[in-house]
Protein backbone atom coordinates (compact mmCIF):
# COMPACT_ATOMS: atom_id res chain seq x y z
CA UNK A 1 0.00 0.00 0.00
CA UNK A 2 1.36 3.62 -0.88
CA UNK A 3 1.60 5.84 1.73
CA UNK A 4 -0.86 7.98 0.12
CA UNK A 5 -3.29 5.38 0.19
CA UNK A 6 -2.67 4.47 4.09
CA UNK A 7 -3.29 8.49 4.95
CA UNK A 8 -6.33 8.59 2.65
CA UNK A 9 -7.50 5.36 4.53
CA UNK A 10 -6.34 7.08 8.32
CA UNK A 11 -8.10 10.00 7.14
CA UNK A 12 -11.44 8.08 5.95
CA UNK A 13 -11.34 6.44 9.42
CA UNK A 14 -11.14 9.43 11.33
CA UNK A 15 -14.05 11.06 8.69
CA UNK A 16 -15.79 7.79 9.60
CA UNK A 17 -15.60 7.89 13.58
CA UNK A 18 -16.18 11.58 13.44
CA UNK A 19 -19.66 11.29 11.26
CA UNK A 20 -20.33 8.24 13.84
CA UNK A 21 -20.03 10.10 17.09
CA UNK A 22 -21.50 13.22 15.32
CA UNK A 23 -24.51 10.97 14.41
CA UNK A 24 -24.27 10.03 18.17
CA UNK A 25 -23.99 13.08 19.34
CA UNK A 26 -27.22 14.38 17.82
CA UNK A 27 -29.13 11.45 18.79
CA UNK A 28 -28.40 11.81 22.61
CA UNK A 29 -28.73 15.44 21.70
CA UNK A 30 -32.44 15.16 20.09
CA UNK A 31 -33.12 12.70 22.95
CA UNK A 32 -32.31 15.69 25.70
CA UNK A 33 -34.26 17.85 23.51
CA UNK A 34 -37.24 16.72 22.82
CA UNK A 35 -39.22 15.65 25.93
CA UNK A 36 -41.53 13.15 23.63
CA UNK A 37 -38.81 11.44 21.98
CA UNK A 38 -39.44 7.70 22.23
CA UNK A 39 -37.29 5.63 25.01
CA UNK A 40 -36.35 8.78 26.44
CA UNK A 41 -34.42 7.37 29.24
CA UNK A 42 -33.93 3.93 28.48
CA UNK A 43 -30.56 2.63 27.69
CA UNK A 44 -30.50 0.74 24.16
CA UNK A 45 -29.15 -3.12 24.49
CA UNK A 46 -26.12 -1.70 22.94
CA UNK A 47 -24.91 0.78 25.80
CA UNK A 48 -26.01 -1.91 28.17
CA UNK A 49 -22.72 -3.24 30.47
CA UNK A 50 -20.10 -0.78 28.53
CA UNK A 51 -16.53 -1.33 29.03
CA UNK A 52 -14.85 0.77 31.44
CA UNK A 53 -13.23 2.71 29.40
CA UNK A 54 -16.51 4.33 27.45
CA UNK A 55 -18.72 4.08 30.78
CA UNK A 56 -18.36 7.53 31.53
CA UNK A 57 -16.88 6.94 35.25
CA UNK A 58 -13.70 5.60 34.39
CA UNK A 59 -11.12 7.90 33.31
CA UNK A 60 -10.64 6.87 29.61
CA UNK A 61 -6.83 7.97 29.52
CA UNK A 62 -6.09 6.03 32.72
CA UNK A 63 -2.86 2.74 32.13
CA UNK A 64 -5.28 0.97 34.74
CA UNK A 65 -8.66 1.43 32.98
CA UNK A 66 -7.31 -0.17 30.19
CA UNK A 67 -6.01 -3.06 32.05
CA UNK A 68 -9.60 -3.40 33.88
CA UNK A 69 -11.82 -6.87 32.77
CA UNK A 70 -14.77 -5.57 30.68
CA UNK A 71 -18.17 -6.49 32.22
CA UNK A 72 -19.62 -8.78 28.77
CA UNK A 73 -16.60 -10.60 29.12
CA UNK A 74 -17.43 -11.98 33.02
CA UNK A 75 -21.10 -12.09 32.34
CA UNK A 76 -20.87 -13.82 28.91
CA UNK A 77 -21.68 -17.40 30.30
CA UNK A 78 -24.25 -16.41 33.50
CA UNK A 79 -27.35 -16.66 33.30
CA UNK A 80 -29.12 -13.07 32.07
CA UNK A 81 -31.78 -11.20 33.74
CA UNK A 82 -33.42 -7.69 32.45
CA UNK A 83 -32.32 -5.29 34.88
CA UNK A 84 -29.27 -3.98 37.24
CA UNK A 85 -26.21 -5.86 35.71
CA UNK A 86 -28.60 -7.91 33.37
CA UNK A 87 -27.07 -11.10 34.67
CA UNK A 88 -29.38 -13.49 36.86
CA UNK A 89 -26.64 -13.76 39.89
CA UNK A 90 -29.36 -16.33 41.92
CA UNK A 91 -29.69 -18.07 38.94
CA UNK A 92 -25.99 -18.31 38.19
CA UNK A 93 -25.31 -18.85 41.71
CA UNK A 94 -27.79 -21.82 41.53
CA UNK A 95 -26.34 -23.32 38.18
CA UNK A 96 -22.69 -22.92 39.32
CA UNK A 97 -21.74 -20.29 36.87
CA UNK A 98 -20.48 -18.33 39.69
CA UNK A 99 -18.69 -20.01 43.08
CA UNK A 100 -18.28 -17.05 45.77
CA UNK A 101 -16.51 -17.73 48.40
CA UNK A 102 -18.50 -17.25 52.05
CA UNK A 103 -15.44 -16.72 54.01
CA UNK A 104 -12.14 -14.29 53.27
CA UNK A 105 -9.96 -16.99 54.57
CA UNK A 106 -11.60 -19.61 53.94
CA UNK A 107 -12.82 -21.18 50.56
CA UNK A 108 -14.69 -24.36 51.48
CA UNK A 109 -16.40 -22.37 53.86
CA UNK A 110 -20.29 -23.14 53.25
CA UNK A 111 -23.05 -20.48 53.78
CA UNK A 112 -25.64 -20.70 56.51
CA UNK A 113 -29.11 -21.21 54.43
CA UNK A 114 -32.15 -20.85 55.71
CA UNK A 115 -34.67 -21.41 53.61
CA UNK A 116 -38.13 -19.81 55.74
CA UNK A 117 -40.44 -17.66 53.07
CA UNK A 118 -42.10 -14.76 54.43
CA UNK A 119 -45.17 -13.57 53.24
CA UNK A 120 -46.42 -10.40 53.21
CA UNK A 121 -50.08 -9.48 52.28
CA UNK A 122 -49.94 -6.24 50.71
CA UNK A 123 -53.01 -3.65 50.10
CA UNK A 124 -54.50 -3.30 46.68
CA UNK A 125 -54.35 -5.69 43.63
CA UNK A 126 -50.94 -6.33 43.51
CA UNK A 127 -49.63 -9.42 44.72
CA UNK A 128 -48.54 -10.57 47.77
CA UNK A 129 -45.05 -10.86 48.23
CA UNK A 130 -43.25 -13.49 49.25
CA UNK A 131 -39.52 -13.30 50.83
CA UNK A 132 -37.79 -16.24 50.41
CA UNK A 133 -34.79 -16.19 53.43
CA UNK A 134 -33.09 -18.91 51.48
CA UNK A 135 -31.74 -17.20 48.52
CA UNK A 136 -30.88 -14.17 50.44
CA UNK A 137 -28.91 -16.33 53.24
CA UNK A 138 -26.69 -17.85 50.30
CA UNK A 139 -25.19 -14.43 49.70
CA UNK A 140 -25.71 -13.08 53.21
CA UNK A 141 -25.01 -13.22 56.92
CA UNK A 142 -28.21 -12.95 59.18
CA UNK A 143 -26.49 -9.64 60.94
CA UNK A 144 -26.38 -7.79 57.37
CA UNK A 145 -29.90 -7.47 58.04
CA UNK A 146 -30.99 -7.93 61.27
CA UNK A 147 -31.81 -6.13 63.72
CA UNK A 148 -30.73 -2.97 61.81
CA UNK A 149 -32.57 -2.50 58.59
CA UNK A 150 -35.26 -5.03 59.68
CA UNK A 151 -36.69 -6.00 63.04
CA UNK A 152 -36.69 -10.23 63.56
CA UNK A 153 -40.29 -10.32 64.51
CA UNK A 154 -43.54 -10.97 62.82
CA UNK A 155 -45.38 -7.49 62.39
CA UNK A 156 -42.78 -5.48 63.70
CA UNK A 157 -41.67 -3.91 60.56
CA UNK A 158 -43.71 -1.32 58.10
CA UNK A 159 -42.49 -1.63 54.61
CA UNK A 160 -43.59 0.53 51.65
CA UNK A 161 -42.76 0.23 48.18
CA UNK A 162 -42.16 5.04 48.85
CA UNK A 163 -39.44 3.25 52.11
CA UNK A 164 -37.38 1.19 49.11
CA UNK A 165 -37.50 3.79 46.83
CA UNK A 166 -35.81 6.29 48.97
CA UNK A 167 -33.12 3.11 49.84
CA UNK A 168 -35.06 2.09 53.29
CA UNK A 169 -35.58 -1.28 54.08
CA UNK A 170 -35.42 -3.57 50.99
CA UNK A 171 -34.11 -0.37 49.09
CA UNK A 172 -31.19 -0.72 51.10
CA UNK A 173 -29.91 -3.46 48.28
CA UNK A 174 -32.82 -3.86 46.10
CA UNK A 175 -32.30 -0.89 43.39
CA UNK A 176 -28.67 -0.47 44.30
CA UNK A 177 -26.74 -3.57 43.93
CA UNK A 178 -29.36 -6.30 43.84
CA UNK A 179 -32.09 -6.53 41.15
CA UNK A 180 -34.06 -3.00 40.74
CA UNK A 181 -37.52 -2.59 42.11
CA UNK A 182 -38.78 -2.52 38.71
CA UNK A 183 -38.92 -6.25 39.05
CA UNK A 184 -42.24 -6.11 40.71
CA UNK A 185 -43.25 -9.85 40.12
CA UNK A 186 -39.91 -10.97 41.99
CA UNK A 187 -41.31 -9.45 44.70
CA UNK A 188 -44.76 -9.91 44.34
CA UNK A 189 -44.94 -13.28 43.15
CA UNK A 190 -48.09 -14.48 45.12
CA UNK A 191 -51.59 -13.97 43.28
CA UNK A 192 -54.30 -12.77 45.75
CA UNK A 193 -56.76 -15.78 45.05
CA UNK A 194 -54.52 -18.59 45.76
CA UNK A 195 -53.55 -16.61 49.18
CA UNK A 196 -57.95 -16.61 49.53
CA UNK A 197 -57.99 -20.12 48.54
CA UNK A 198 -55.07 -21.57 51.06
CA UNK B 1 -2.12 22.17 11.47
CA UNK B 2 -2.39 19.76 8.44
CA UNK B 3 -6.39 18.29 7.64
CA UNK B 4 -5.51 15.21 9.53
CA UNK B 5 -4.63 16.51 12.29
CA UNK B 6 -7.16 18.52 12.89
CA UNK B 7 -9.75 15.43 11.90
CA UNK B 8 -7.37 13.23 14.51
CA UNK B 9 -7.84 16.33 17.14
CA UNK B 10 -11.77 16.51 16.67
CA UNK B 11 -11.93 12.42 16.84
CA UNK B 12 -10.25 12.76 20.20
CA UNK B 13 -12.47 15.20 20.98
CA UNK B 14 -15.62 13.55 19.92
CA UNK B 15 -14.26 10.60 21.56
CA UNK B 16 -13.84 12.36 24.95
CA UNK B 17 -17.61 13.85 24.81
CA UNK B 18 -19.66 10.40 23.96
CA UNK B 19 -18.86 8.63 27.17
CA UNK B 20 -20.19 11.15 28.70
CA UNK B 21 -22.94 11.79 26.75
CA UNK B 22 -24.47 8.06 27.28
CA UNK B 23 -22.48 6.44 29.94
CA UNK B 24 -23.30 5.96 33.74
CA UNK B 25 -21.04 3.29 34.66
CA UNK B 26 -22.04 -0.24 35.54
CA UNK B 27 -24.83 -1.45 37.89
CA UNK B 28 -23.50 -1.56 41.74
CA UNK B 29 -20.28 0.24 40.67
CA UNK B 30 -19.24 2.79 44.06
CA UNK B 31 -17.68 5.93 43.26
CA UNK B 32 -15.11 6.96 46.55
CA UNK B 33 -13.96 10.21 46.17
CA UNK B 34 -14.60 11.74 49.92
CA UNK B 35 -10.22 11.86 50.36
CA UNK B 36 -8.88 10.69 46.75
CA UNK B 37 -8.96 13.91 44.59
CA UNK B 38 -8.42 15.96 47.61
CA UNK B 39 -5.28 13.99 48.44
CA UNK B 40 -3.93 14.04 44.62
CA UNK B 41 -5.10 10.64 43.27
CA UNK B 42 -8.10 9.66 40.69
CA UNK B 43 -11.19 8.60 42.64
CA UNK B 44 -11.80 5.10 43.04
CA UNK B 45 -13.99 3.18 41.31
CA UNK B 46 -15.30 -0.12 43.30
CA UNK B 47 -16.84 -2.74 40.84
CA UNK B 48 -19.30 -4.45 42.97
CA UNK B 49 -20.13 -7.02 40.18
CA UNK B 50 -16.45 -8.55 39.49
CA UNK B 51 -16.34 -8.89 43.44
CA UNK B 52 -19.35 -10.84 44.03
CA UNK B 53 -18.41 -13.39 41.24
CA UNK B 54 -15.81 -14.13 43.92
CA UNK B 55 -16.93 -13.17 47.07
CA UNK B 56 -20.37 -13.37 48.91
CA UNK B 57 -22.11 -10.24 50.20
CA UNK B 58 -21.28 -11.19 53.99
CA UNK B 59 -17.68 -11.35 53.26
CA UNK B 60 -17.01 -7.92 52.90
CA UNK B 61 -19.78 -6.44 55.01
CA UNK B 62 -20.08 -8.54 57.92
CA UNK B 63 -16.27 -10.16 58.40
CA UNK B 64 -14.43 -7.03 57.21
CA UNK B 65 -16.44 -5.07 58.66
CA UNK B 66 -17.50 -2.57 55.64
CA UNK B 67 -20.37 -0.24 55.93
CA UNK B 68 -23.00 -0.80 53.28
CA UNK B 69 -24.37 2.57 53.07
CA UNK B 70 -21.66 4.65 50.98
CA UNK B 71 -19.58 6.79 52.20
CA UNK B 72 -19.74 5.42 56.03
CA UNK B 73 -16.67 4.16 56.10
CA UNK B 74 -13.18 5.81 56.55
CA UNK B 75 -11.20 4.16 54.87
CA UNK B 76 -7.49 5.26 53.91
CA UNK B 77 -4.72 3.94 52.67
CA UNK B 78 -2.34 3.57 55.98
CA UNK B 79 -5.53 1.19 56.96
CA UNK B 80 -5.27 -0.70 53.72
CA UNK B 81 -2.03 -1.67 53.56
CA UNK B 82 -2.10 -2.41 57.45
CA UNK B 83 -4.88 -5.66 56.37
CA UNK B 84 -8.08 -3.08 56.77
CA UNK B 85 -11.09 -3.20 54.64
CA UNK B 86 -9.65 -3.27 50.81
CA UNK B 87 -6.19 -4.36 52.05
CA UNK B 88 -7.73 -7.84 53.56
CA UNK B 89 -7.57 -9.21 49.79
CA UNK B 90 -5.20 -6.94 48.36
CA UNK B 91 -2.44 -8.23 49.79
CA UNK B 92 -0.51 -9.63 46.83
CA UNK B 93 -1.35 -13.31 47.73
CA UNK B 94 -5.17 -13.21 47.71
CA UNK B 95 -5.57 -10.44 44.97
CA UNK B 96 -3.28 -8.08 43.52
CA UNK B 97 -0.98 -5.47 45.97
CA UNK B 98 -1.95 -2.13 46.29
CA UNK B 99 1.01 -1.24 44.72
CA UNK B 100 -1.10 -1.06 41.26
CA UNK B 101 -2.67 2.45 42.31
CA UNK B 102 -4.29 2.94 39.09
CA UNK B 103 -6.05 -0.37 39.14
CA UNK B 104 -8.30 1.15 41.42
CA UNK B 105 -7.68 4.68 41.25
CA UNK B 106 -9.07 5.24 37.83
CA UNK B 107 -11.63 7.33 38.18
CA UNK B 108 -12.90 10.69 35.94
CA UNK B 109 -11.65 13.95 37.70
CA UNK B 110 -14.52 15.27 39.40
CA UNK B 111 -16.69 12.25 40.25
CA UNK B 112 -18.75 12.19 43.08
CA UNK B 113 -18.77 9.68 45.80
CA UNK B 114 -21.64 7.34 45.30
CA UNK B 115 -23.23 4.07 43.75
CA UNK B 116 -24.33 4.07 40.34
CA UNK B 117 -27.29 2.52 38.93
CA UNK B 118 -30.18 3.47 41.13
CA UNK B 119 -32.39 1.97 38.51
CA UNK B 120 -31.78 0.15 34.97
CA UNK B 121 -32.39 3.79 32.98
CA UNK B 122 -29.77 5.26 34.75
CA UNK B 123 -31.23 8.92 33.61
CA UNK B 124 -32.80 11.61 35.31
CA UNK B 125 -35.99 10.56 36.03
CA UNK B 126 -34.24 7.94 38.73
CA UNK B 127 -35.60 7.98 41.87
Amino acid sequence: MTSLAKKAGFVGFIALFVAASMFAAMRYAEAQSNPNSFNRLLKPASERNAPPATDGIHDPTSDGTALLQTPLEAFDPLAKSNSGNYVNWNQALDDGGIAPWYSVSNPNAAPIVLDMNIVREVKGSMPNVVYPHKQHTEWLDCANCHPAIFIPMKGANQISMASILLGEKCGVCHGKVAFPVSECRRCHSQPKEAAARQ
Amino acid sequence: MSPSARGRRIGILCAGLLPVAFAWGEYADVILNSRSEAEGVAPVIFPHWFHRIRFRCSVCHVELGIEMRVGSNSMRMDSITNGEYCGACHDGQTAWSVDNCDLCHSGRPGLATGIQGGHQTGGPGKY
